[in-house]
């Protein structure tokens, strides 16, 4: 994307979003619904590239991140009975921040110990922290524990599912592009030799961990309230590899072409729902298929990098 | 130059993509048949656990279902029209049911939604049926929850504490206990209501709890809360917990020389509970939904025709699979139509409906009154005890 163009995007996209969420009526339900999901994923897609892609930290755990933030931002919202539109947006938006800051918190956590590891290494440690984080869930009475909590508000919409999706795309690509940022590319194309240059690499990771941290928290609480029931079997390990899915088919490190997978990704398996009980495997063997044709992601301009 | 090349690259990219998205648009082409009940058919939405960590459960419970599906249809269905099973696999995943079941009901149209097996997915789609106003059956979700989040959700089966209160009756006035021993899972919401209950029942018809262990559900050695439990010389334990941890406390159990009967609620139902048990569980006793070998004819006639088209025997799950939809059958019939209001009436109105697992009364909070089936463990296999009225 080009960055002087950005601001445009943002305002534009909000825009956007806030008009076909005033027409919603006339949308069917389920492709309402879908499209919900999609402006979650390019959320969850998009601050995990910043993680994985950007900076180069093999992160397992975002799923762990996305239940820090679906759970408090229900259990605020669900202390509020119905009001009318401006309050319950008010409401809303105040319980996401929290819920993102509290995944921001625990990435914070999380990643001041954890971030000093390297690859294989960190992996394990994420994905270890995703587990806790939803077994800890599991355990809490006051949430439901395995059992699950309702979530009163059906107040995910489309402003919101993709007014978010624009700011963090807008976050990470201005981010990236700013004089800060490029610490962040540099930390991922040799870590090295970024520290030679006086970057401190561990402080760039935990930023750019705690970045991700807030908005899959984000994206948690949007998702809470689009589905109006979370489990902590909802963001097991295989979610947070769903996520990692995205980022590396739409190309490590280049935001759009992690918007498209996350797009794809999403339809797809509803697409695929004539065919039932083969669908996953379809599924599956598509993306085996592209990632043989395609190993450096299918937008990305890069190739694959010589190991 | 240098930009064409990279447009260029692009363009290989999107080639792939294209061919994606190609295939996405054969997917699309199904025309979306109008909502509502225009066609000759009777839509009926179905969402189960077909792929995922729980497909055993969710096959059996679509078998069950399809069968009466299949019977109705050669009846001549109801009101003048066949029924049409939809049925989307949620791969035992959270966050799946809710996208199902509202593809079902704004895409698909259907009048009725019948599922699921696991109480966290049927909450999961219950506040969206109960938004549409379309009646939701759920044959075996046992959590008192799950019913709680409307007046159009319903359920088949019985919960949870009513088996603590049955294996309470039981053990008081046939195995004729009177210091009993509980061994609760405190991990589990179904192990702590069974055991409460069971305690309730028991104390109330002159029983004694004499000790009271717990454990946390995938623990895997027992011998500390087993050798507390034997001090107190039971004359049975009450084991309210899942098969993986049922089995393998009887068989530390017996190697402690307990030799007592151990019981437990319907999460000890599984063909793995003997695997896992093995001789330790003989002499054992489980309260569930419904036996193959009840010699009523409606179970008769039922395991007859599901051997018949699936070459097995029908598990509870199918069982209840099964009257899920034959009530739903039975209360388009009585309303007259498939009007999602009507219907709802219909069903909170149901009395003494003879299903496959036993006679059905809807009571005040949707959940059916009906009863439960005893059966123990003899060489290895499930045997019929009998059955207990609520």
């Amino acid at each position: 994307m080009n960055i002087r163009h950005a601001k445009t995007f943002l305002l534009g996209a909000i825009a956007l979003s806030f008009l076909v969420s005033l027409g919603a009526n006339h949308i069917n339900s389920y492709w309402l619904f879908i499209a919900y999901d999609i402006g979650i994923n390019i959320i969850l897609a998009v601050s995990l590239n910043l993680i994985n892609g950007y900076t180069g930290q093999f992160s397992l755990g975002h799923a762990g991140f996305m239940a820090v933030g679906a759970y408090t931002a229900a259990v605020i919202t669900n202390q509020f009975g119905e009001m009318n539109t401006f309050a319950s947006g008010a409401v809303f938006l105040s319980a996401l921040f929290a819920g993102g800051l509290l995944a921001a918190v625990a990435g914070l956590l999380v990643g001041i110990p954890t971030l000093r590891l390297r690859g294989d290494y960190l992996a394990i440690v994420t994905l270890g922290f995703g587990e806790i984080i939803r077994v800890i869930f599991q355990n809490m009475e006051k949430v439901g524990g395995a059992r699950g909590l309702s979530v009163i508000h059906d107040w995910t919409n489309f402003f919101w599912a993709f007014g978010f999706a624009a700011v963090t795309v807008y976050v990470v690509t201005s981010l990236v592009h700013s004089t800060y940022g490029r610490g962040f590319i540099a930390v991922r194309d040799d870590e090295v030799a970024a520290s030679a240059m006086g970057i401190n690499p561990t402080k760039y990771k935990v930023t750019a961990f705690v970045i991700g941290a807030f908005f899959a928290g984000i994206a948690g609480g949007l998702y809470a309230h689009s589905k109006q029931f979370i489990t902590p079997g909802g963001f097991n390990f295989m979610q947070s590899i769903a996520i990692v899915v995205m980022v590396i088919l739409g190309g490590m490190g280049n935001t759009i072409g992690v918007i498209i997978a996350a797009v794809l990704l999403t339809l797809l398996p509803e697409f695929l729902r004539p065919v039932a009980e083969y669908r996953m495997i379809i599924y599956s063997l598509l993306l085996i298929i592209l990632m043989l044709t395609r190993p450096q992601g299918l937008f990305s301009l890069r190739k694959s990098p010589a190991k | 130059m240098q930009t064409f090349q990279a447009i260029m690259k692009i363009w290989r990219g999107q080639f792939l993509a294209a061919a994606v998205i190609a295939l996405f648009l054969t997917g699309c082409n199904k025309p979306s048949s109008a909502p509502g009940v225009g066609g000759d058919t009777i839509k009926v939405g179905e969402f189960a656990s077909m792929t995922g960590s729980e497909a055993t459960f969710g096959q059996s419970s679509h078998k069950g279902t399809a069968l009466a599906i299949d019977d109705l249809n050669a009846a001549g269905g109801v009101l003048g029209k066949k029924f049409e099973l939809l049925m989307e696999d949620d791969q035992s995943q959270a966050g799946q049911p809710a996208t199902v079941v509202r593809k079902l009901i704004s895409r698909d149209g259907v009048v009725a939604i019948l599922g699921e097996v696991a109480s966290s997915r049927s909450l999961e789609a219950a506040p969206i049926c109960q938004q549409n106003k379309i009646p939701m059956i759920s044959p075996s979700s046992t959590n008192p929850k799950v019913t709680e989040a409307g007046d159009y959700i319903f359920r088949v089966c019985f919960i949870d504490p009513f088996q603590g209160t049955v294996m309470a009756n039981f053990a008081l006035h046939t195995l004729h206990l009177k210091n009993v021993a509980v061994l609760t899972d405190v991990k589990s919401d179904y192990s702590l209501g069974l055991a409460k209950f069971f305690k309730e029942g028991f104390i109330a018809g002159g029983g004694k709890i004499i000790a009271e262990q717990n454990y946390s559900g995938g623990d895997k050695d027992f011998n500390a809360q087993l050798t507390s439990l034997k001090s107190s010389k039971p004359d049975g334990i009450f084991v309210p917990g899942y098969y993986t941890e049922a089995g393998l406390i009887a068989l530390q159990a017996k190697q402690l020389g307990i030799n007592v009967p151990l019981f437990g609620g319907d999460g000890w139902e599984s063909s793995s509970l003997v695997p896992i048990g093995g001789a330790a569980l003989e002499g054992d006793y489980f309260s569930t939904h419904y036996s193959p070998e009840d010699t009523s004819p409606a179970v008769q006639d039922f395991v007859k025709k599901f051997k018949a088209k699936y070459k097995e025997t029908p598990d509870a799950m199918a069982a209840l699979g099964y009257d899920s939809a034959m009530i739903l059958a039975a209360a388009m019939k009585s309303a007259g139509t498939t009007d999602g209001a009507k219907v709802r009436d219909a069903l909170a109105a149901v009395k003494d409906f003879s299903g496959v697992t036993g006679k059905i009364t809807m009571d005040a909070n949707r959940n059916a009154s009906k009863p439960a089936v005893i059966l123990t463990i003899k060489n290895g296999e499930f045997k019929y005890v009998e059955t207990i009225s609520p």
